[in-house]
């Protein structure tokens, strides 16, 4: 047996966007095990909830995260709604399905970016994020913010798009096709990419399974979930497959997510086709009372928010279980026995979002 | 030799295409209508009732009544948009500019002299809004059992 030695991987690195610590136990330059620790950007978001109004901690809510932040605030929004039994308008529920699929695109864009990064490609980096801006863009015509949209309240949402609005989008959705699938060929059939990302950081179906993993990271594993079939949303008045693969390598997340982006563009269409007519918030009254978990689909994997209220203004509760604290377990997992080389790319490939992990 | 050069014709398009990005600040941003910048209080039109502060998420406005300033913390604000929904007298605006950066935190105040106090009334002024009072009440009732 080789000797061990311990090398501290974190939390600041420069391929590394969040901080997360790892302490890898190598046996020459193989990593045998890696020890994990967390909690370098806790902010106590959900102590807050105790101090602000339960209206107002919409906006807390949405500063979880800052790739999923409309996800954040929609999961409490929901949660909230459905506590206090109050009938959200219909439109209100296809908009916010639209920016869900808008930010799904806009987060596996900003994912595959920083992969192109990782691997040192950084003109691929640099088209891959020229495509982001341009769903940023939309954010801002729709909403008027381009990462805090603050477009959801309970009861609804504040801002509407018209047909003309939702036009332009898919005009401009089409025309990023065409480009997005030359950038995305790249990532799937460029030999140096698929060098550092075929047969690397396999992930067993079991595996998967037994550790918990979620999102695309698990469906790249063979197994077929996803909570956007549970029938939250919209997602229930059209045709939605979830999109799985079986090879359970870092290719195929890549493959996966890729697949994903065109399957929203694929979504946004329909949902642009057959949006409703109406209002798009009620007025809520009253305070909540009672508990609900919320499970929503977001780009890195299913979260799930519990609200516990007791019929004040401020709730008794907020907990927020974020994807990226369900894959963990099953990265390290991953980690063992790849090179360490690999192990910035490997860490990226579950796409981890640790200021979520740790709010 | 396909399977190396799948980047090659976006890359030959980027060296004879304009930039992506634009040579800001030479040529500046235009927002889109929605933009949330900065809030704006018309004061001709604010009557200092401090609804905006009461229901600002992140406690960034202050309304001092008796002396007649309105104060925001432009660093604090997170333009939300909040104090706008909730305004009385719809003197809020939501402007699209971005609030200018700065080396130090920065509070904005308007002032605005205080409605003056209405002037007592005179015994004489109050005799005659009881006997207006007086005869109104007594007309409705009137109307009332004429109805019946």
């Amino acid at each position: 047996m080789s000797t061990r030695s311990i090398v501290p991987f974190g939390p600041q690195h420069p391929v590394l966007p969040e901080p997360i610590h790892l302490d890898l136990v190598l046996e020459d330059e193989k990593v045998v095990e890696a020890i994990p620790s967390i909690g370098f950007v806790h902010r106590g978001l959900e102590k807050l909830v105790e101090k602000k109004d339960f209206n107002d901690y919409v906006y807390v809510a949405e500063r979880i995260c800052g790739i999923c932040s409309f996800m954040h605030g929609m999961g409490y929004c929901e949660a909230v709604e459905r506590i206090m039994e109050v009938e959200v308008p219909e439109r209100a529920v296809w908009l916010r399905s639209i920016w869900c699929e808008l930010s799904r695109i806009h987060s596996h864009l900003l994912w595959l970016g920083l992969l192109a990064d990782a691997l040192g490609f950084e003109s691929l980096f640099m088209h891959t994020w020229r495509m982001r801006e341009k769903i940023l863009d939309m954010f801002e015509y729709s909403t008027g913010g381009r990462v805090i949209f603050s477009v959801n309240k309970i009861g609804g949402v504040r801002r509407d798009m018209d047909s003309a609005m939702l036009d332009d989008f898919l005009r401009i959705l089409d025309g990023m096709s065409a480009e997005l699938k030359e950038l995305t060929d790249t990532f799937l059939g460029d030999k140096a990419v698929a060098g550092r990302l075929s047969g690397v950081g396999f992930l067993t179906k079991e595996q998967a399974h037994d550790l918990g993993a979620v999102g695309p990271f698990m469906r790249s594993s063979g197994i077929l979930r996803d909570t956007r079939t549970t029938g939250y949303g919209a997602y229930r008045h059209i045709d939605f497959e979830p999109i799985v693969s079986t090879a359970g390598d870092s290719y195929a997340r890549t493959d996966v997510r890729i697949r994903e982006i065109f399957q929203s563009i694929g979504l946004i269409r329909q949902f642009a086709a057959k949006i409703p007519e109406g209002d798009i918030n009620v007025t809520v009254k009253g305070f909540p009372q009672g508990e609900h978990f919320m499970r929503v689909e977001q780009p890195r994997g299913e979260a799930v928010y519990y609200v516990k209220a007791n019929g004040t203004k401020f709730l008794d509760r907020v907990r927020v279980r974020t994807p990226t604290f369900a894959n963990l377990p099953a990265m390290l997992e991953t980690l063992k026995g790849c090179q360490l080389a690999d192990v910035p790319v490997l860490i990226l490939t579950i796409d981890p979002c640790i200021s979520c992990t740790e709010r | 030799m396909l399977k190396y050069m799948k980047f090659t014709g976006m890359a030959l398009k980027n060296l004879f295409s304009k930039p992506a990005t634009r040579n800001y600040p030479a040529v500046p941003r235009e927002y889109p209508a929605r933009t949330r910048g900065h809030v704006e209080n018309d004061l001709a039109l604010c009557i200092l009732c401090g609804m905006c502060a009461k229901k600002c998420p992140a406690d960034a406005i202050h309304v001092d009544r008796p002396g007649g300033n309105w104060t925001i913390e432009r660093f604090g604000c997170i333009q939300c948009g909040s104090c706008i929904e909730n305004c009385p007298r719809k003197c809020l605006s939501m402007l699209q500019s971005y609030p200018e950066p700065g080396a130090e935190k920065r509070t904005d105040t308007y002032h605005k002299d205080p409605p003056p106090k209405p002037a007592p009334l005179s015994p004489e002024k109050i005799a005659e809004l009881k006997a207006a009072k007086a005869a109104r009440e007594a007309a409705a009732k009137a109307a009332q059992e004429k109805g019946e």
